[in-house]
């Protein structure tokens, strides 16, 4: 009887690219899993607290693979020691579990998710692919300047530098094929295909975002927060469609005052509250620092609504003044029990649809307050 | 690999053959691809090179790289059932790492060739995974991919609860009539009596269009040609550890390589505290039988791990391996047993039916409800699992689907409806 036959080759398997399809696919379904999560990851501590870091732990409805399966972790198992183990030896430590008993694992909220890592980037792609810049105003136009071109069509007329060669051949292919011809055996003028471009018009100017925050002792640190997740993504999202963004924070209570980011979102300052302080001082901020004609102003106001009666008048007036200047101004009243305020009142019978209102009453309506602040049609929420 | 490395391995494939046969191993023919680590965890995440695409084997096969890449594990060699039998080297491999690997892959092809489990699993598997694979895409062209993949997620959670393909093939389930169990007994082999649900569901579902069917079917194919595997893991490992150390031991190692080699044998056979290393446990049960050859020859074909661990684990390997019966207590994992029959007892329960739970269909209600029992054996199921699993069978069903299991000592009937999956005790 003869040896066993055998072969040994190496092939090329370059073209082998099942794992990685399948792999993209399982991340494709991952990011559907993120997508859905969006409202929630917008509040996210380890995200919009994380100093530098770039990539996240984020945990999103798992893509487990299902089965029936046996519940081992109650159940006596077999081990293998070095040599010498002994009735009460202790040969390691359960793996940590999110909560839960063991066994009601099934029943305990919060358990169905697994986590996944994520980057920034990754996630503002996904957050920021339905969200637009609000209205803009006619006046803003003149800084609508032209910024590239882009080759978005084709054409049979244009320069031979602009031959598309792909296309001109595949037309002749497709002639010749018509005319009963198997190979390309000639070339027409009319076959050939050029490639044209439009121009991209890009805001060329600066983003000046005035976070306004009323600090006065009845916002606690939920209503802060939501402030602060609130002005994580909007500036995040600003850098990505203005060449520079600027962001000027101003914390009032009866006065207002332009603080350090650190300041606006710690400090907390007792008494009442006049809202009117902060828009005087941001149309003050107008006038010296951000001139209209080169800045795209979008202020931005967080408060609980508890504003002096008689200061209601006048804010309605400022926030007017402020609306002349400004791309779209937004107001965002976080309430967290309650009924909206009188302030809310005035401000929605102003005629302006780049007035932004919105009510926030817990941690999912930042997100919907920043898809609809981000919208070009006006949202009332 | 240059043509000169090449040229050396196939010498030492040609002296690691011959020697391996004159030992008595009879493997199939082989074919040895050498490729890149990629490859190798492709083969690895998907059971075979061929198989046909979803999501999750792209997941199983990141997280594989992901382990390699970083370090945490790396598999040298990947062995498929198939005669010719197709061995996957990293091309990474040194010689001498070649050299124990070939020696052990065909200790595994004569392990698939010889051992009764095998000997009805089709040979062509790689060809007929590949034709599975093409016919699943045509489906994916005609009906979409999302389609196709959603009814992939449903059919792969109940996929391996069909029957090992056996000589003797298990009579089919005949229908229900009307009300009650429709289970007929006079099988050949009554212990495999309604555990087919893969095939039961492909026959008799009322929801099921003719493509679902096919997919259905090829699934079950598969895994009929998979389920060998799960219930030999520690013989299999076991018997090919036991014959490239043989075959090493005979092969003109230099010093340097005898030392190398003995590192990796120690890094193979290195115990894993917690689990089981098959590697080990199976060496070391088939070393413990002496060096009668006839008798070695005569496990590898006639037994599983259920009957090897029965048979073969004896008070001396258990006390020589060192086992022992573990159990969580506050967080920690404490030894709580070294009585030698009842380690061997609890390994046998943890290998029972390839350590799966067994499913059997129970027939179906007055309604055309799909009846499903549990055979409980001491072990419990995993609620969150199976609340979840039990809405993807109804979905193969069609209609409502209730899993009879036994929860804290009590019988409990889980039904997956429209609006969820509900539970209520039996008795």
């Amino acid at each position: 009887m003869g040896r066993t036959p055998f072969s040994v080759s190496r092939d090329d398997w370059t073209l082998h690219r099942k794992g990685q399809l399948d792999q993209e696919r399982h991340r494709e379904r991952v990011r559907q899993a993120i997508r859905e999560r969006l409202a929630d990851m917008v509040t996210e501590e380890s995200i919009v607290l994380s100093r530098g870091g770039n990539v996240f732990r984020v945990p999103i409805r798992s893509l487990e693979e299902y089965r029936f399966r046996y519940q081992w972790e109650k159940q006596p198992r077999v081990g293998q020691g070095q040599g010498g183990t002994r009735v009460g030896d202790v040969i390691g430590r359960m793996p940590s579990q999110g909560g839960g008993e063991a066994g009601q694992a099934g029943d305990a909220p919060g358990v169905d998710y697994y986590e996944t890592e994520v980057t920034l980037d990754e996630l503002e792609n996904l957050l920021f692919a339905s969200w637009e810049l609000p209205n803009r105003r006619p006046k803003d136009r003149r800084d609508m300047e032209v910024e590239q071109v882009q080759f978005t069509d084709i054409r049979k007329k244009g320069m031979m530098a602009n031959l598309d060669k792909k296309r001109t051949l595949l037309e002749a292919m497709r002639r010749n094929a018509r005319e009963g011809r198997g190979a390309v055996i000639d070339l027409k003028p009319d076959d050939l295909r050029f490639k044209t471009w439009d121009e991209v018009q890009k805001p060329e100017t600066a983003a000046v975002v005035l976070a306004m925050m009323d600090t006065s002792g009845s916002m606690g640190t939920f209503e802060k927060y939501m402030a602060r997740c609130f002005y994580f993504w909007m500036v995040r999202f600003l850098r990505r469609k203005y060449r520079r963004v600027e962001i000027a924070f101003i914390a009032h209570h009866v006065e207002a005052r332009e603080v350090t980011e650190e300041e606006f979102f710690s400090k907390g300052e007792s008494g009442g509250t006049r809202c009117s302080s902060a828009y005087e001082l941001a149309l003050q901020l107008v006038e010296q620092r951000y001139p209209p004609a080169t800045h795209n102003i979008y202020p931005f106001h967080f408060t609980d609504g508890d504003n002096l009666g008689s200061d209601n008048a006048r804010c309605v007036e400022l926030v007017e003044r402020l609306l002349e200047y400004s791309s779209a101004m937004g107001y965002a009243e976080v309430i967290s029990h309650g009924r909206e305020s009188r302030l809310m009142d005035e401000l929605r019978r102003i005629d302006a649809p780049d007035l932004r209102l919105f009510a926030i009453r817990d941690r999912e309506d930042v997100y919907r307050a920043l898809r609809s602040f981000f919208t070009q049609n006006r949202q009332v929420s | 690999m240059d043509r000169e490395d090449q040229r050396a391995l196939e010498e030492a494939i040609e002296r690691i053959t011959d020697m391996a046969e004159s030992f008595g191993l009879r493997p199939f023919p082989m074919r040895y691809e050498i490729c890149p680590a990629e490859v190798v965890y492709a083969v690895g995440a998907y059971g075979m090179p061929t198989r046909f695409a979803h999501w999750s084997f792209g997941k199983a096969f990141e997280r594989m790289k992901v382990q390699y890449d970083t370090g945490l594990s790396k598999i040298y060699e990947l062995v498929v059932n198939s005669d010719p039998c197709y061995a996957f080297l990293l091309d990474t491999n040194t010689l001498l790492q070649n050299k124990m690997i070939v020696a052990h892959v065909l200790a595994h092809s004569d392990f698939f060739r010889n051992n009764a489990q095998f000997s009805t699993t089709p040979r062509d598997m790689v060809e007929r995974m590949a034709v599975y694979a093409e016919r699943i895409r045509r489906y994916e062209l005609r009906h979409g991919e999302e389609t196709v993949e959603s009814f992939l997620d449903d059919a792969l959670v109940i996929s391996e609860h069909t029957v090992p393909p056996s000589p003797v093939e298990p009579t089919r389930l005949s229908r229900g009539s009307g009300s009650g169990t429709g289970r007929k007994e006079e099988t050949s082999r009554p212990e495999w009596a309604g555990e087919d649900v893969v095939g039961y569901i492909l026959e008799h579902s009322p929801a099921l269009d003719d493509w679902q069917r096919d997919i259905l079917a090829m699934l079950r194919e598969e895994m009929r040609y998979f389920w060998p595997q799960l219930q030999t893991k520690i013989m299999n490992e076991g018997w090919a550890t036991y014959w490239h150390l043989r075959i090493m031991r005979e092969m003109d190692l230099s010093p340097d390589e005898a030392v190398e080699f003995a590192k990796m044998h120690s890094q193979v056979i290195q115990p894993a505290g917690h689990t089981i290393n098959p590697y080990r446990l199976g060496l070391a049960i088939f070393e413990a039988q002496g060096e009668d050859p006839e008798r070695v020859f005569e496990i590898r074909e006639t037994e599983t791990d259920v009957s090897f661990l029965r048979n073969y684990l004896t008070e001396d390997l258990v006390e020589h391996e060192d086992l022992f019966v573990w159990k969580p207590v506050h967080g920690e994992l404490k030894v709580s047993d070294k009585d030698w029959k009842r380690v061997r007892d609890t390994l046998v329960s943890e290998r029972v039916h390839g350590g799966l739970p067994t499913l059997v269909v129970d027939g179906e209600s007055a309604g055309g409800e799909l009846v499903l029992r549990h055979r409980y054996e001491g072990v419990p199921l995993d609620l969150k699992h199976l609340k979840k699993a039990l809405g993807h069978v109804r979905r193969l069903w069609g209609r409502d689907v209730h899993l009879d299991t036994v929860v804290d000592e009590r019988s409990v009937r889980f039904t997956a409806a429209p609006d969820g999956v509900r539970s209520r005790p039996l008795d």
